[in-house]
């Protein structure tokens, strides 16, 4: 697990050594354990290295036998054991046993389809110095960032945003496009960021930079096979499959590791799974980590001290307060690089300390369980409201309501004749968003409180709905609803803001079970109805690892995970960065929100401490303050020098200096 | 009396939801929900003010969207139960 980044220049002179050093330097927190460059005439690549498989001999960058063909690699290739013998009967010969290498002669042997045999997560460059042809790949589901900033002829990329940053040469500026997908989606969708002339690679995506220009492709796209078409209906069958390909994606998450692996417990059913999988089918020792609050209505203790029991796994836990939020807040802005409408990244980067502070590199986790398996609450909304649609004058239909949201303080059980008003918006059946449209629109309540000059430029709004691949009208809505989740939520916020983000700031890598190539491609062509079973999540999981979870937490009704939000900072006095970020003068200098609507909801948070504060208000100020923070941080704030530093040990090949040198 | 209700309700939405800009309050009988201004959870926040400040009791079967809806239908609610309540008073 590692950083990477690099630029090249296919005509003009050599990139400059000095900026990709300080790119790499920016890099320092996703890969501690050493550095590397490579530079030719055309290209420079840049490494930081978290050393986990081969971590003697597996610097970065590699190349093949002859030296013409580089590569920068940050993830993990779960199946190179057996791509690397397949290869070794093709022929290749191998100097390192790291999976890195392996990918450098799968290249060789299979070109771009290589990356359709890659079970794993990852972006990577690599670069062909005989071709002068530059490719990038991310895995499917983006678990791995990466971003970069073009030319017809020129690209310089990064797997952070602030490493491409370190060229002053940038325009830094918001793309209001990209703000205007957050303050719809939660995210936004790639190839798309909120900074003007900054892209992200799709995930699922190649694309390549030679003299032809610059093009990409999907190599891999989400799908789901037409309603009834299913090629499994017996729920048995399934369950047995889908408990075969977990228990293998969780071991080899676990066994393909030169240092120890730790594992996440949340309380909830996934991470009891991955971690109870572990115990039961590997012999490694368990180490598990949880988040617990100090605040009754987000904690899951008593669930965590259960499976912990049932496992006998060696545990540790933090406690978070809304103060340590605050505190940690600025810090975690500058990692997830894009505006967040909650505070949930920041415990994360908390718990991820935790796992560091314990000596551990690694955690496997049960990220993407609800995606792939259908445990969202918008998936029931979506049937909820589909179901009503069907018959909105129906007396009855609209009470299911309230069966949502059973676990919400404020629960649309407490004012359900309102809450049906709410659920009740857009009732389209034929509408291919119908799960979304009330996420979207009270989320768009926040755009209310954009400048006038932004709104202007915002004529259109998003439209992702657009993108739904032809032939998604005869999914099963659910399968819609997945694919809209796992296009916007899944990469632009959980995996990367509550992920990647989050974990490699404190240098740990996440390993995500549930997002396994055969875990995946099993799921999405499962029956709708053998994953969301009426309204009852998760269904064919619980069935799967019936024996595995205890009864207590298999039937409690799904905690989405949150934390404190407004009161984590009003609740006393405000940070003093806040009120600097916050001031009408910093919110003039961004540009993006209008300062009367800021001070009114900063008065309102003031006056309430944020107590029992609204969704949509918790939302706004969210918005705010992580958009004055990022803005501060990556528009105005140039970097210091002492951000620049590459980490030691440093691997330095230039071909245009001949230079080769370690220090 | 209902100008007198009404003028604090608008007040009250202008201050809670549009955060002073009175220049979005909508007018009298358009749906508070559809315009963005009051979502699922702030809708608890206005049944707090009604009976904070009104001196009423809002109870569950009164939450459906004629009574909270819109600043008509919500001036209509609090003067009905303002003057129930002194008929009994």
């Amino acid at each position: 697990m590692c950083g990477i980044c690099g630029v090249v220049v296919l005509d003009g002179p050599p990139p400059d050594r000095e900026l990709v050093t300080r790119m790499i330097g920016r890099l320092r927190h996703r890969g501690p354990d050493g550095s590397g460059l490579y530079r030719d005439d055309h290209a420079a690549l840049g490494h930081t290295r978290l050393a986990i498989i081969d971590t003697e001999g597996g610097a970065q960058p590699l190349s093949n036998e002859d030296e013409t063909l580089w590569i920068s690699f940050n993830g993990e290739i779960f199946n190179y054991v057996e791509l690397g013998e397949e290869l070794r009967r093709c022929g290749h010969r191998f100097r390192t046993a790291s999976d890195t290498e392996v990918v450098v002669h799968a290249w060789e042997e299979w070109g771009e389809q290589c990356f359709t045999r890659f079970n794993g997560q990852w972006a990577l460059a690599l670069w062909d110095s005989r071709e002068q042809r530059l490719v990038l790949s991310r895995d499917r589901l983006g678990v791995r960032p990466l971003f970069f900033t073009r030319d017809r002829h020129r690209i310089a990329f990064a797997s952070e945003v602030k490493a491409l940053m370190a060229d002053p040469a940038l325009p830094r500026a918001f793309d209001p496009i990209g703000l205007d997908e957050v303050l719809t989606y939660w995210s936004t969708v790639a190839p798309r960021t909120v900074f003007a002339g900054i892209e992200q690679l799709e995930p699922g995506h190649v694309a390549v930079l030679d003299r032809d220009g610059f093009r990409r492709h999907p190599y891999w796209s989400i799908d789901f096979p037409d309603r009834d078409t299913e090629p499994g209906q017996d729920i048995e069958t399934n369950a047995a499959e889908l408990r075969e390909r977990l228990v293998e994606a969780a071991r080899l998450r676990f066994v393909r590791s030169d240092v120890p692996v730790g594992a996440y417990l949340s309380g909830g059913i996934d991470s009891s799974i991955t971690a109870a999988v572990i115990a039961r089918y590997t012999e490694a020792p368990l180490h598990t980590f949880s988040l617990r609050f100090t605040d009754a209505e987000f904690d899951e203790g008593v669930h965590q001290q259960k499976m912990v029991a049932e496992l006998g796994a060696q545990h540790e836990e933090i406690t978070v307060s809304p103060a340590d939020v605050a505190e940690v807040f600025p810090e975690v802005v500058r990692h997830t690089e894009t505006p967040v409408l909650r505070t949930a990244p920041a415990p994360l980067f908390l718990l991820s300390r935790l796992v560091r502070d314990n000596g551990y590199k690694v955690v496997v986790t049960g990220e993407g369980a609800d995606e792939v398996l259908g445990g969202y609450d918008i998936f029931r909304e979506g049937r909820v409201r589909a179901f009503w649609a069907r018959d909105p004058g129906s007396a009855t239909r609209d009470r299911a309501v309230e069966l949502l949201y059973p676990w919400m303080e404020r629960n649309p059980g407490t004012a359900p004749a309102f809450a049906r008003s709410f659920f009740g918006q857009d009732l389209d059946a034929d509408d291919p968003a119908i799960s979304h449209r009330p996420r979207w629109a009270s989320t768009s309540a926040v755009k209310a409180m954009l400048s006038p000059d932004l709104r202007a430029e915002l004529d259109r709004g998003p439209d992702v709905v657009s993108r739904m691949p032809s032939g998604s009208d005869a999914w099963d809505p659910l399968s819609r609803a997945q694919w809209l989740e796992m296009t916007t939520l899944l990469p632009g916020y959980i995996l990367s803001s509550q992920g990647d983000r989050m974990l490699m700031g404190n240098s740990v890598e996440g390993r995500f079970p549930f997002l396994d190539k055969e875990v995946v491609e099993l799921a999405n062509r499962l029956p709708a109805r053998h994953k969301l079973c009426g309204l009852d999540e998760k269904h064919l999981l619980k069935i799967a690892f019936e024996d595995l979870v205890p009864e207590q937490i298999r039937r409690r009704p799904k905690q989405p995970y949150r934390s404190p939000d407004t009161a984590s900072f009003f609740r006393g006095t405000p940070p003093e960065w806040l009120t600097e970020v916050t001031s009408p003068e910093a919110l003039a200098a961004a540009g993006v929100f209008a300062p009367r609507p800021v001070a009114g909801l900063l008065a309102k948070a003031a006056r309430t401490g944020g107590v029992r504060a609204g969704n949509t208000d918790n939302m706004r100020l969210l918005a705010v303050v992580s958009t004055q923070l990022l803005h501060q941080q990556l528009v105005v704030d140039a970097g210091s020098a002492s951000d620049d530093a590459p980490p030691a040990p440093m691997t330095v090949i230039d071909r245009v200096q001949h230079v080769r040198s370690t220090a | 009396m209902h100008d007198q209700i009404r003028n604090e309700l608008r007040e009250f939405i202008g201050d809670n939801y549009l955060f002073g800009d009175h220049d979005r309050l909508p007018e009298d009988e358009a749906s508070l929900l559809e315009e963005g201004i009051v979502d699922s959870t702030g809708i608890l926040e206005l049944i707090e003010f009604l009976e904070d400040h009104f001196g009423i009791v809002v109870g569950e079967s009164e939450t459906v969207f004629e009574n909270l809806g819109s600043v008509g239908g919500l001036t209509r609610f609090v003067a009905s139960k303002t003057l129930a309540g002194q008929t009994v008073g």
